[in-house]
């Protein structure tokens, strides 16, 4: 049995139930999403059909601008912390026996797959002022007495990197292990040290994955949404929070939709990029 | 020296990856009810309040309910879907492909921000199972990229074996497909179990006024009154999230469904 075209009506069956369910409760309600972003916003939460510009002109505000940008400044600065930290750790980790390296793949899978709200708890504790770090550094002398450490603007970034680490290391894990081991065994029998042939011949090799990797960490760092509620203050709010905030609490879905909209074109915009970067690296 | 770098760097990130997770351990077994860490007093009663707490049992039951549903709602998306572009010629069909990982690589309140403005269309918003939908149609990709991997690991050969015996291809899936992909099936499903599990946005902005899952009592609880209780959910959460991944890992091959494929089988 070869693969072959559909011949028959028949031969499409396994893709009815599938092509529908995507279709009906993906494309639709997206659809659903892009229509809504056009239309005009009634007093009272409701909105009706027409075809207006006017949740569009909103992003125009310098409110809006702020937010956009520190959105996009807060996912870069995660990306790039995430890729410093688990560049090394997943070449390291490729080195380990299988064994220890499942045992770290569970445990990061199991880390990855906790829920926002739940790292933010974890970190609000972590970071409060009853049970947290500064009790440490209380006791070893550092500081006088406890403070609580968030709400504050360090705190969101260092929770989006909890968040974002296990995902960045498991971006790079297939691209790391899949290289080829003879290039840095090459560069040490030429005499380079471990650090300068990581820097000089894996970081070099890897600059494909290396790029990919930023955006799609920028891509999950960007979709954030209740961490710098829970560790930052109103003003570290980024686009998502304020997508889920006029949704839900102010009732103005035309304008909630037309953020998102917005939202979707800049990652599709950043995903095309990455499969740029990807064919680029095929090619090489 | 560079051993020890080694050893040193390992450390501190399975330090930045376990403090909190350590500290909120140190909450959840506190006597009385505080957040105090390290805890005053020993007590398990908080596990035992997610149980015997008439909202946290509910909440957990749902939670449980719609991740087992979700999860397998998403695995019979994804496997005739799956099974279609593997069996078939059909390059346009890739679409269906990128349409069900799309909703996972967006960002989150993409998927969810569509299917409130769907469901309030439709006039089902708040229908508890529209959630199920929700959540399988998010996870579907999980499924779906395990389910790929898994096919591309069949040897067409077999397959042809069992056709030119007079197998039709009912039976040859039944009896040669499906035992050699349940492997991937089953790690699927596990995925999509657990993320379902932890989901918060898609669930909020669908149900979130009507059903109470785990992810939303906490964070209602973070508004509305910390209690130990979320602490041992928490603890209870990375605990069968640790299980269900070892589970995976003992009867599957991790590293192999995480991409990393030798180079000598493609």
């Amino acid at each position: 049995m070869k693969r072959e075209p559909p011949q028959s009506i028949a031969d499409y069956g396994p893709l009815f139930f599938p092509a529908g369910m995507l279709l009906i409760f993906f494309v639709v309600p997206f659809g659903t999403m892009i229509a809504v972003s056009f239309f005009q916003r009634q007093e009272g939460g409701f909105y009706t059909p027409a075809f207006v510009f006017s949740n569009y002109e909103r992003f125009l505000t310098a409110f809006f601008g702020g937010v956009l940008g520190f959105s996009l400044m807060l996912a870069v600065t995660v990306a790039i912390c995430c890729v410093v930290l688990a560049l090394p750790f997943t070449y390291l980790l490729s080195r380990l026996t299988r064994r220890l390296q499942v045992i770290w793949l569970v445990a990061l899978l199991s880390v990855l797959s906790l829920s926002e709200v739940i790292i933010g708890f974890a970190w609000s504790t972590l970071l409060s002022r009853t049970a947290g770090l500064s009790n440490l550094l209380v006791k070893i002398g550092l500081l006088e007495q406890p403070v609580a450490l968030f709400p504050s603007f360090g705190a969101v970034p260092t929770g989006m990197v909890y968040q974002a680490l296990p995902y960045t290391i498991l971006v790079l894990y297939p691209a790391i292990v899949r290289l080829d081991p003879t290039l840095m065994e090459a560069a040490r029998t030429l005499g380079s040290s471990p650090i300068r042939a990581f820097f000089n011949v894996l970081v070099p090799a890897l600059r494909n994955t290396i790029m990919a990797t930023l955006i799609m960490v920028f891509i999950f760092a960007l979709g954030s949404y209740l961490l710098p509620q829970i560790l930052g203050r109103p003003q570290h709010w980024t686009l998502s929070v304020l997508i889920t905030d006029q949704a839900i609490y102010q009732s103005n879905m035309p304008f909630a939709a037309a953020m998102a909209v917005f939202l979707v074109l800049v990652t599709l915009g950043l995903v095309a990029l990455t499969l740029l970067i990807g064919r680029k690296g095929e090619k090489a | 020296m560079t051993h020890w770098l080694k050893r040193f760097y390992f450390l501190l990130i399975g330090l930045f990856l376990s403090l909190p997770l350590i500290v909120v351990a140190g909450v959840s077994v506190n006597a009385k009810q505080t957040l105090a860490f390290p805890p005053q007093g020993f007590s398990l009663s908080w596990y035992g309040e997610i149980f015997a707490n008439p909202e946290w049992r509910s909440a957990l039951i749902a939670s449980v309910v719609l991740a087992t549903t979700s999860a397998a709602l998403a695995v019979l998306i994804a496997l005739p879907l799956s099974w279609f572009l593997w069996r078939r010629i059909a390059p346009w069909a890739n679409i269906f492909q990128v349409l069900g990982i799309a909703p996972f690589t967006l960002p989150p309140v993409i998927t969810a921000l569509g299917l409130l403005t769907f469901w309030a269309t439709t006039g089902f918003y708040g229908q508890p199972w529209t959630a199920v939908i929700g959540h399988a149609i998010f996870f579907v990709t999980l499924p779906l990229v395990t389910l790929s991997l898994g096919f591309s690991a069949i040897d067409r050969s077999f397959v042809e074996a069992a056709a030119t015996m007079g197998a039709n291809d009912r039976t040859i899936f039944r009896t040669v497909v499906l035992p050699l992909i349940l492997p991937y099936l089953v790690s699927g499903y596990a995925f999509a179990f657990v993320l379902s599990l932890n989901e918060y946005i898609v669930a909020y902005m669908t149900v979130g006024f009507t059903l109470e899952t785990l992810p939303i009592k906490i964070f209602n609880a973070l508004r509305y009154g910390y209690t130990p209780t979320m602490a041992s959910v928490t603890i209870l959460f990375v605990f069968t999230a640790a299980v269900i991944f070892s589970l995976v890992a003992k009867f599957g091959d991790l590293p192999k469904l995480l991409g990393a494929m030798a180079s000598d089988e493609s």
